[in-house]
């Protein structure tokens, strides 16, 4: 049964103390400098420029999702409609850009706003075909995509989690060289979801297979 | 923050205490490896994965022009760590607390489970679904709830191999990595209930398989069980780097979501976790990026589980802590590129180690953890484990130097003994002789027998043991009539110095 | 320059041929090589087994036997093992420092400053890559992993062998992956280290060499135990004899040949100067 709360508390102070002694215990000889930091926070490519989108495509790419690029918003609509053929259904976070699905309207496929009128159920989702979303930040070098939960057009963590098709429209200035400048323009207190690429597995025989739990098509469109 | 200074006088680092968990084996390392050296089938799965990974993972660290720089940061930074570790923890508390999580601290395996099971009760479940993690097979945490009643689902797709196959891992980051594809379709076929039939052995099915079998597990799950990869002190967020996705169904679906980990686990800040994003996923799967990294704080309303308890677990880590050399080991993150690159591992496999922690780290990280208790102790065998090649400490991504805590563990293993080994009488013979040229020489002489034993052929081929171990596979050749050193009076009188 | 030659325990006992063939190379470059009489072992054996308390007084021997270097009455001190150097160069201080004797931690270090392996001494110290030999053979160089991890050697080893004239060289496989030797993990170890071994030896035999070389001579009588005990028809040379060889001298290569880790050939005693050319003796 569940321990008296008395002993927990000890259980911390006996930790820490413990943690405490051997920290002492086991100081190096020489104590440690200041952490070098003399790895590069920047890649070639300024963010947004022509050199950062094509390595964000080429890498994007080697993870097996697609990317289209469309050079103005406007454009947007008419690839994310090809992208969803026929789905049926389509989820959107509440700030999702709607003119990014006014090329579906025509064939009566259903959207799904999550919040309007209620939050989205794990249950809704599971029946729904695909997602759109944006994204927070993508990172050139790794082909990453950043979600950030709290942005309106990203949306919760289970949108983009349980349909099988995600949709991600990226913007130009939103395309970094780097992890440190991608993580530089996050907030850390939002639940935050690095994806590069669809789900994939290495369990078997250490080969990368594509599509396990999370989404097994990713497609993204590059605004830019 | 809370702060409290008033520790016991008596309150010492204490080892991982036997009983409760993974961290020892039944036998010693080279018997568990004479019979894993046998079975033909692990070698070619192990030297065919452990080959791909390599590869892959040479590729993806020959692009990056800083790898060296952020190593030496990696390393850096896991050392500031150590030196500041009970505030830093703290620190993470306060945030998490801060944030809407609770924060529970287990001194051991057995603490830790009680917690989690506690909590899994509390929360009216009588299931878990949960990400791999190496915190919670060290605890043995899946015995300790399904002895509680509470059923453990592993999602990851090894993790599941391993389960159903109703095995144990062998490896930190790929646990069924001795399983080809065609035993794992066998596994499957055998234990999961509605797989179909025709499954073939194409990694593609085998992934759906998993999919469709877990599917439904995700969806009605009430409580998750999760590991750390890192866990940030000055924003209390905690991060899951994973690939299938199994990792965000845990994170995001459930109520209530429980995540153990040892306290080494923690880094300062957020930046910090610009390096350790860059050096683990190419150390481990050999991939630029991961598929998935999750990273949340505390509770988030409307968004994932309304519920967030963190555990935090010492279970032999400040015992690790107080040993100069040896809390480096602290500083793993737990890649397995140190084993990947193992010649010792490639063969034996990761069963042989006993541990959880198999590969290089294993063979140093598991005594270190419960401490050596003798020369009968299992664990005494694993810095042996290595023909200290090296090749763990370049593949290392925080830089950590296996090579020599594998000889400092090994110092401890000799200085456990309780009464003199052969060994130890043979090491302190030798200690002698080499400490007077005289005697040297003397020794050197004793050789001669073997001119005796080679005969004509220039080769001896049959020797006593323990020098037999040597004669079993190697011949070794006659000693020579002449001694470098009298060579060098003899041609070059008075030449010596 | 004034070189102090380390020939290692082993290196005297059981491979002389090495510590010979290292002397008569660096005469031949015209240095003036001494052999400090008191000199035993480095202690490698002992503290990679674990008995640093043990290893304590032979870092101290071998630390007086050696201090010389630190004092300028020698140039150098050379050993033909990357282990043995990287022993001296990466583990006297620490067992020095761990038996709580700082100053013999500081001559330690400062006699580890001046002790290379023989590849460092000629490519780093000396400044040459040819030295002027001959070896009429096909070889293949196994990077012993001490010369490769511990001292980062490098390729010194291939750029010595590459200028050695009659020399065919031949890529090894896998050439960095551990030949199984590891001291007393032979011993304690034994399955892994011939499982690791015989990978070792498949690689080598996918060569196509005559010669298996390297520089360290207990690798090598570990794989050179293994090729010989299947009559395999390849014989180990240290990386030292392949570089002491001329046309003109007795080669030490043949000695050691005749001295037969090699393939099963019958020894032949050769006596000091047989006028024998090396390759009559190659037992392919
Ligand atoms: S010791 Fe280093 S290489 Fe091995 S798993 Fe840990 S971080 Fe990775």
């Amino acid at each position: 049964m569940s321990a008296p709360a008395g002993a927990r508390g000890s259980a911390r102070e006996e930790v820490l103390a413990r943690l405490r002694a051997g920290r002492d215990a086991g100081a190096p000889r020489t104590a440690p400098g200041p952490v070098p930091r003399d790895y590069a926070r920047r890649g070639a490519h300024d963010p947004g420029s022509p050199g950062a989108l094509d390595l964000l495509v080429e890498r994007v790419e080697d993870y097996r999702a697609t990317v289209t690029r469309v050079a103005r918003p406007g454009d947007v609509a008419g690839v994310v409609a090809r992208l969803l053929g026929d789905a049926g259904s389509v989820a959107v976070p509440p700030g999702a850009d709607r003119a990014w699905l006014t090329g579906i309207g025509g064939r009566g496929a259903v959207v799904h706003v999550d919040g309007d009128p209620r939050p989205l159920t794990t249950a809704d989702l599971d029946r729904v075909d695909a997602v759109v979303t944006g994204a927070a930040v993508a990172v050139a070098e790794t082909g990453t995509l950043v979600l950030d939960a709290a942005a309106g057009d990203q949306g919760r963590r289970l949108l983009t989690l349980v349909p099988d098709h995600h949709v991600c429209v990226v913007r130009a200035e939103d395309v970094v060289g780097t992890v440190p400048e991608a993580l530089a323009r996050l907030d850390p207190l939002h639940p935050l979801t690095f994806v590069s690429g669809p789900s994939a597995t290495s369990d078997i025989e250490l080969d990368r297979v594509e599509g396990v739990h999370g989404p097994r098509r990713l497609d993204v469109v590059l605004v830019g | 923050m809370s702060t409290t200074d008033l520790p016991t006088p008596t309150v010492r680092p204490a080892h991982a205490p036997a009983g409760t968990g993974h961290l020892r084996g039944t036998r010693p390392f080279p018997a568990e490896a004479r019979d894993a050296l046998a079975n033909t089938q692990l070698r070619r799965n192990l030297g065919k994965a452990t080959g791909v990974i390599r590869a892959k993972r040479a590729a993806v660290v020959d692009e990056v022009p800083d790898w060296e720089a952020l190593r030496r940061s990696g390393s850096a930074i896991k050392a500031d760590v150590m030196a500041r570790l009970p505030e830093l923890l703290e620190q993470l508390e306060a945030a998490v607390t801060a944030r809407g999580g609770v924060v529970h601290w287990a001194r051991d395996a057995a603490e830790a489970n009680a917690i989690v099971l506690d909590l899994v009760r509390a929360a009216g479940g009588d299931e878990v679904v949960k990400v791999k993690s190496m915190a919670t097979q060290e605890t043995g945490l899946n015995e300790a709830l399904e002895a509680g009643g509470v059923a453990a689902w592993e999602t990851d797709l090894a993790e599941l191999i391993v389960q159903l196959g109703d095995d144990r891992p062998s490896h930190i980051l790929v646990p069924a990595i001795h399983r080809n594809r065609s035993e794992i379709r066998e596994i499957f076929l055998r234990e999961m209930p509605d797989v179909d039939p025709d499954l073939t052995d194409e990694p593609r099915r085998l992934a759906m398989a998993a999919r469709t079998h877990l599917r439904r597990k995700f969806l009605g799950a009430k409580v998750a069980v999760s590991g750390a990869n890192f866990a940030v002190a000055d924003t209390g967020t905690l991060s899951v780097v994973e690939s299938e996705g199994n990792g965000r169904m845990c994170l995001t679906l459930p109520e209530t979501l429980i995540t153990l980990m040892g306290v080494e686990k923690v880094v300062p800040t957020w930046s910090d976790l610009e390096v350790f994003l860059q050096l683990l996923p190419r150390s481990s799967t050999g991939e630029r990026m991961n598929p998935y990294t999750s990273t949340w704080t505390g509770v988030t309303p409307g968004d994932g589980p309304q519920a967030f308890h963190l555990v935090l677990m010492d279970n032999g880590r400040s015992g690790v802590l107080a040993d100069p050399d040896g809390r480096e080991a602290l500083h793993c993150i737990r890649c397995s590129a140190c084993l990947n690159v193992c010649p010792v591992y490639e063969r034996a496999g990761g069963h042989a180690y006993g541990s959880v922690y198999p590969g290089p780290i294993g063979a140093v990280l598991s005594p270190l953890l419960t401490g050596i208790t003798g020369e009968d102790d299992v664990n005494a065998s694993l810095p042996y484990a290595s023909s200290l090649c090296g090749a763990c400490f370049d593949a290392c991504p925080v830089r950590i130097d296996i090579p020599n805590l594998l000889v400092q563990q090994r110092a401890a293993s000799v200085e456990s003994h309780h009464r003199p080994t052969g060994q130890d009488v043979a090491m302190r013979a030798a200690r002698v002789a080499m400490t007077s040229a005289g005697r040297f020489r003397a020794a050197e002489k004793g050789l001669g027998l073997g001119r005796v034993l080679g005969g004509r052929s220039g080769r001896i081929t049959a020797l006593p043991w323990p020098a037999s171990r040597w004669t079993a596979s190697r011949d070794v050749p006659v000693p020579p009539a002449e001694t470098a050193r009298d060579w060098f009076a003899r041609t070059r009188p008075g030449r010596e110095r | 320059m004034r070189i102090a030659v380390m020939a290692t325990c082993l290196g005297d006992a059981v491979a002389p041929q090495a510590v010979r063939a290292t002397v008569e190379l660096l005469e031949r470059l015209g240095h003036d090589v001494v052999f400090p009489p008191g000199q035993t072992c480095c202690g490698q054996m002992h503290v990679n087994t674990g008995y640093l308390r043990e290893a304590l007084p032979v870092v101290r021997h071998a630390t007086e036997v050696f201090g010389p270097v630190a004092d300028g009455e020698w140039d150098a001190v050379v050993a033909p093992s990357g282990s043995c150097t990287g022993c001296v160069r990466h583990q006297h201080a620490m067992v020095a420092r761990r038996g709580g004797d700082e100053a013999l931690a500081v001559r330690a270090e400062a006699v580890a400053a001046r002790t290379y392996e023989l590849s460092e001494l000629l490519v780093d110290v000396l400044g040459v890559t040819d030295v002027g030999a001959y070896y009429p053979h096909r070889v293949t160089y196994h990077p012993t992993c001490h010369s490769l991890r511990m001292l980062r050697v490098g390729d010194k080893p291939l750029q010595l062998l590459r200028a050695v004239r009659g020399l065919e060289l031949v890529e090894l496989p896998d050439a960095e992956v551990c030949c199984g030797f590891g001291g007393t993990f032979a011993l304690k170890n034994a399955d892994t280290s011939t499982a690791m071994l015989a990978d070792k030896m498949s690689a080598v035999l996918s060569t196509g060499a005559e010669v298996c070389s390297a520089g360290d001579s207990s690798c090598l009588l570990h794989i050179g135990g293994g090729l010989g005990r299947l009559r395999t028809g390849v014989r180990t040379v240290h990386l030292a004899e392949v570089l002491a060889s001329t046309e003109a001298t007795q080669t030490p290569s043949a000695r050691s040949l005749a001295a037969g880790v090699a393939a099963g050939v019958p020894r032949t005693e050769t006596g000091e100067d047989p006028a024998a050319d090396p390759t009559e003796e190659a037992p392919v």
